[in-house]
């Protein structure tokens, strides 16, 4: 047997010293987030494809009580944008170090969050129809109850990323769970808007 | 990273004792539910599956013997339509995608070089949810409410009105159980897939197996959320009285259909892409060659994966839907059989150029391609819409359906047995037996399932109790029923195979078949961490490096794999990280601990799983505030860890 055929010195070497792999953006624990939000996102264009199948077969007015009211609607829909652009500056903090900044972003992401659930409750008291009315109310029940219980579960990531970062569990290197628990929250919103539009704006354009 | 002197040691030298202690789960009851080691994962899918298996067979049975002759009185017609519901259901999802996944689970760490799955005490959450999921939808024979409205459960007679038990709520309620576990499942893998295979493992030396579950990992993925849509408005609908499918109310029962095929075609490809894989890997191995066209093979499998999503709609045909979307999702049903047909010749290639072996998996395997070819014919005829029309809803669509699924996945997953059990064992199954068990369940397929097609010309419509005497249908069924018979026969005999080789069988030694890949550089059984050093591949199939044969086929580079030397890692459950595409050595993954935690999990949603199927709110809120009391827990960080931690290097000359 020739020299070559015996694997023993590989030509390649292997390093003396790695990097730890956990707890840094691309590590395995990173993409599971970023699969896990992808099939969420599929539920949703699921259940909102849903809504466009039964409004395009629809008999009658669809919504049968005519367009929901933005009054409430709009606010909420500002109020959790401006959440997302709070947080990305909180996150921006401890990229450079700073706690304080982290702490005081995530506090005014989770207020803006609650005040947005409020919102939408008071917002589900007034409409003029309910989850048994017809698919119309259904959907809307479903699909805006299927959103309020993803906000609620990204309030309960944003505490618990408070509670390290009150602990100064966190640095500048090293802070993947503040990005992750962004990451959720931003994919909440991203699927807000789309709700939004399509309840409160499309049955308005025709 | 500056430094990079090598630090590898042969596998000889590696500090076994010092790996044992790390990896080895105690053997102890907190051991056996909080271990989180993909092999023992493994085993428990692939035993719990396969007692799925044996279940789903006997309600066959019994329906077979209700079938046997005209005008039986075994089953009444309520109790035939919960018979072939849970028949339905126990194999397409809780016995053929699981099974898959006990082989995925088991082999991949052990393909890819690796000590572990990417995401351990995930895989462990998926097995218990799987498990529980299963023990829930079969709480309810024991309640005289099993579902009743076939495995696909159309709207409306899924509803309150029509069907007012509980058995379709436990199938709604079931199938949202289990697509949990699948999905965290999928994530496993595909996480696993990117960061896990060893150094050199380029996404172009990855056993054909591996694309197989990956492809489907994605397809549930993307799928997978459509049975839960479609299952949350069904339970919506029925308990509280909301309107998705009703007429009545602006529903439309064509919304299910819709939702469930949007799932259910990729869920076919779900269950037989990663069966496929495990040929690609045997054929090669009995062919003393490498697979024929590996990059075709690769390719056809992600094309299959992805044109699964585009013909959902050829389940419909016969609903009334417009005829330019017939004709669109009946071109694509036809387009979809070309990559199919590619790994087809594929493996005949291989066989033909190469010296076959005709051992028992072989024997599996061969017999695989041939009811892959029956099955892919009378599916490729209904996808031909008004053939779908004279045919659809009778026994033809069953004698199809059984081909392809007992051909693609029953036969690859006995073939996979008898391959890879010596691996798991230790031991070789008995080859006499192991002959006579294909041939007992070859010939017993094709009596039960063959006729079949005739019965459907014939016009005997599916999901009928009994049928009168006189029109010609005795029989077929007879000869339908001892097929079946048969064929039950031939499970038996390997159940009894499998038993008899863990007392008396011969040892199997770490390669029996004298294969190519990683997992049988490893004992047989494996030890806890896999490999005691880590290995570094520079071909597809590594240990036939120097093979004259793999060196002819253009394998092998210039580079030669290190299979028995390489870095250690013992200063932790430690593993290497690579590169998605190139599999360049990136960083050492910390792998976590034992954890009750998934199990614990998994408890608070049988809880709030009970809650909802017997309204039973404060059950179902408390498994709900459980499950987020556990995934904090679980989340919840050990301690801080250095950002860089040196490859250990034992003393030269230390065992
Ligand atoms: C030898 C073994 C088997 C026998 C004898 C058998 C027999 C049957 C029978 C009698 C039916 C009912 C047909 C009807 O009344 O419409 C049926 C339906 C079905 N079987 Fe099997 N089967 C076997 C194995 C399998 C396997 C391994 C799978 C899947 C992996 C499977 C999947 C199905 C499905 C999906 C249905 C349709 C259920 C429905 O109509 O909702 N079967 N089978």
């Amino acid at each position: 047997m020739t020299a070559r055929a015996m694997p023993t010195a590989l030509p390649t070497a292997m390093p003396t010293a790695l990097p730890i792999g956990n707890g840094v953006p691309r590590s395995p624990g990173w993409w599971a987030l970023i699969w896990t939000i992808a099939t969420e996102a599929c539920l949703f264009a699921y259940l909102l494809f849903s809504y466009y199948y039964l409004a395009s077969q629809a008999r009658g007015p669809w919504p049968s009580t005519g367009p929901l009211s933005l009054t409430l609607a709009i606010p909420q829909t500002c109020l959790l944008v401006a959440s997302s652009v709070v947080y990305w500056w909180g996150e921006k903090g401890i990229e450079r170090g700073d706690q304080g900044r982290l702490r005081l972003g995530l506090l005014v992401t989770f207020i803006m969050g609650v005040v947005f659930l409020i919102l939408e409750g008071l917002d589900w008291n007034n409409q003029p129809f309910t989850a048994k009315t017809d698919a119309f109310g259904s959907l809307y029940y479903t699909i805006t109850g299927f959103h309020g219980a993803h906000v609620i579960v990204g309030l309960l990531l944003n505490l618990i990323v408070q509670i390290w970062a009150w602990r100064g569990t966190f640095t500048r290197e090293r802070h993947l769970a503040v990005t992750n628990a962004g990451m959720y929250w931003h994919f909440v919103d991203v699927v807000w808007l789309f709700v939004f539009t399509t309840f409160y704006l499309t049955p308005r354009w025709g | 990273m500056a430094v990079t002197a090598p630090v590898t040691v042969p596998a000889a030298e590696a500090p076994i004792e010092e790996l044992h202690r790390l990896w080895e789960t105690p053997h102890t009851l907190y051991g056996a539910l909080a271990t989180v080691d993909h092999k023992k994962i493994g085993k428990r899918y692939l035993v719990t599956a396969f007692v799925f298996l044996l279940v789903g067979g006997l309600e066959a049975a019994v329906m077979r013997v209700q079938l046997a002759a005209p005008g039986m009185r075994v089953l009444g017609p309520e109790a035939y339509n919960q018979y072939f519901s849970m028949h339905g259901l126990t194999m397409i999802i809780w016995y053929a995608s699981p099974i898959l996944s006990g082989f995925s689970n088991y082999l991949w760490p052990l393909m890819i070089g690796a000590r572990d799955m990417a995401y351990p005490r995930v895989n462990a959450l998926s097995y218990w949810t799987f498990l529980l999921s299963g023990i829930f939808l079969y709480t309810s024979p024991f309640l005289g409410q099993a579902p009743n409205d076939g495995w696909f459960g159309y709207a409306p007679y899924s509803l309150q009105l029509y069907d007012p038990g509980l058995n379709m709520d436990f199938y709604a309620l079931g199938l949202i159980f289990i697509t949990i576990s699948t999905t965290v499942g999928a994530i496993n893998f595909i996480g696993t897939i990117m960061k896990m295979r060893c150094p050199g493992m380029s996404l172009n030396r990855l056993p054909l197996f591996l694309y197989g579950t990956m492809t489907a990992s994605f397809s549930i993925v993307f799928a997978l959320p459509a049975l839960t849509a479609a299952c949350v408005f069904l339970y919506f609908e029925r308990r509280f009285g909301m309107h998705f499918y009703d007429v009545a109310h602006q529903g439309n029962p064509l919304l299910w259909q819709h939702l469930f095929w949007i799932f259910g075609h990729p869920w076919v490809y779900i269950i037989v892409l990663p069966a496929m894989g495990m040929i690609s890997e045997i054929i090669p191995t009995f062919s003393r060659r490498p697979i024929v066209g590996y990059p075709m093979v690769a390719l056809s499998t992600v094309a299959t994966g992805i044109i699964g999503f585009g013909v959902w709609v050829h389940h419909m045909f016969a609903t009334g839907i417009p005829p330019i979307a017939a004709s669109y999702f009946s071109g694509a049903s036809f387009l979809i059989t070309l990559p199919s047909a590619v790994a087809v010749v594929a493996w005949i290639a291989t066989v033909w150029t190469g010296r076959p072996v005709l051992k028992t998996p072989m024997m599996f395997a061969l017999g695989f391609i041939v009811l892959f070819v029956v099955g892919g014919v009378s599916g490729v005829v209904t996808a031909a819409v008004p053939f779908d029309w004279q045919v659809t809803d009778t026994y033809f669509v069953v004698a199809h359906l059984h081909y392809v699924l007992v051909g693609i996945n029953v036969f690859a997953v006995m073939a996979g047995f008898y391959y890879w059990l010596p691996k798991m064992t230790g031991r070789l199954l008995d080859e006499r037996l192991g002959q006579a068990n294909f041939w007992t369940m070859f010939i017993g397929m094709n009596l039960a399932f063959f006729p079949m097609h005739i019965a459907g010309l014939l016009g005997m419509p599916r999901r009928i109790y009994t049928y009168p005497a006189g029109v010609g249908l005795g029989a077929v069924n007879l000869l339908e029923t001892i097929g079946a018979y048969i064929f039950a026969l031939g499970v038996l005999l390997f159940v009894i195979n499998f038993f008899w080789s863990l007392r008396a069988g011969e040892p199997a030694g770490s390669n029996p078949w004298d294969a190519g890949t990683l997992e049988w550089a490893s004992t047989s059984p494996p030890p806890p961490f896999n490999f005691a050093v880590l290995p570094t591949v520079r071909s597809r199939n590594p240990l036939w490096e120097g093979h004259p044969g793999a060196t002819a086929e253009g394998e092998v580079g210039p580079e030669r794999s290190s299979v028995f030397r390489g870095p250690v890692l013992d200063r932790g459950r430690e593993t290497l990280a690579t590169s998605p595409l190139e599999g360049h050595t990136m960083a050492q993954q910390l792998m976590p601990e034992d954890s009750l935690w998934p199990l614990l999990l998994a408890l608070g949603l049988t809880a709030a799983f009970y809650g909802f199927v017997f309204s039973v709110w404060w059950l179902a809120c408390a498994g709900i505030v459980w499950v987020a009391i556990s995934l904090g827990a679980w989340l919840w960080p050990t301690g801080d860890e250095a950002d860089e931690r040196p490859v250990h290097l034992p003393a030269p000359g230390v065992a």
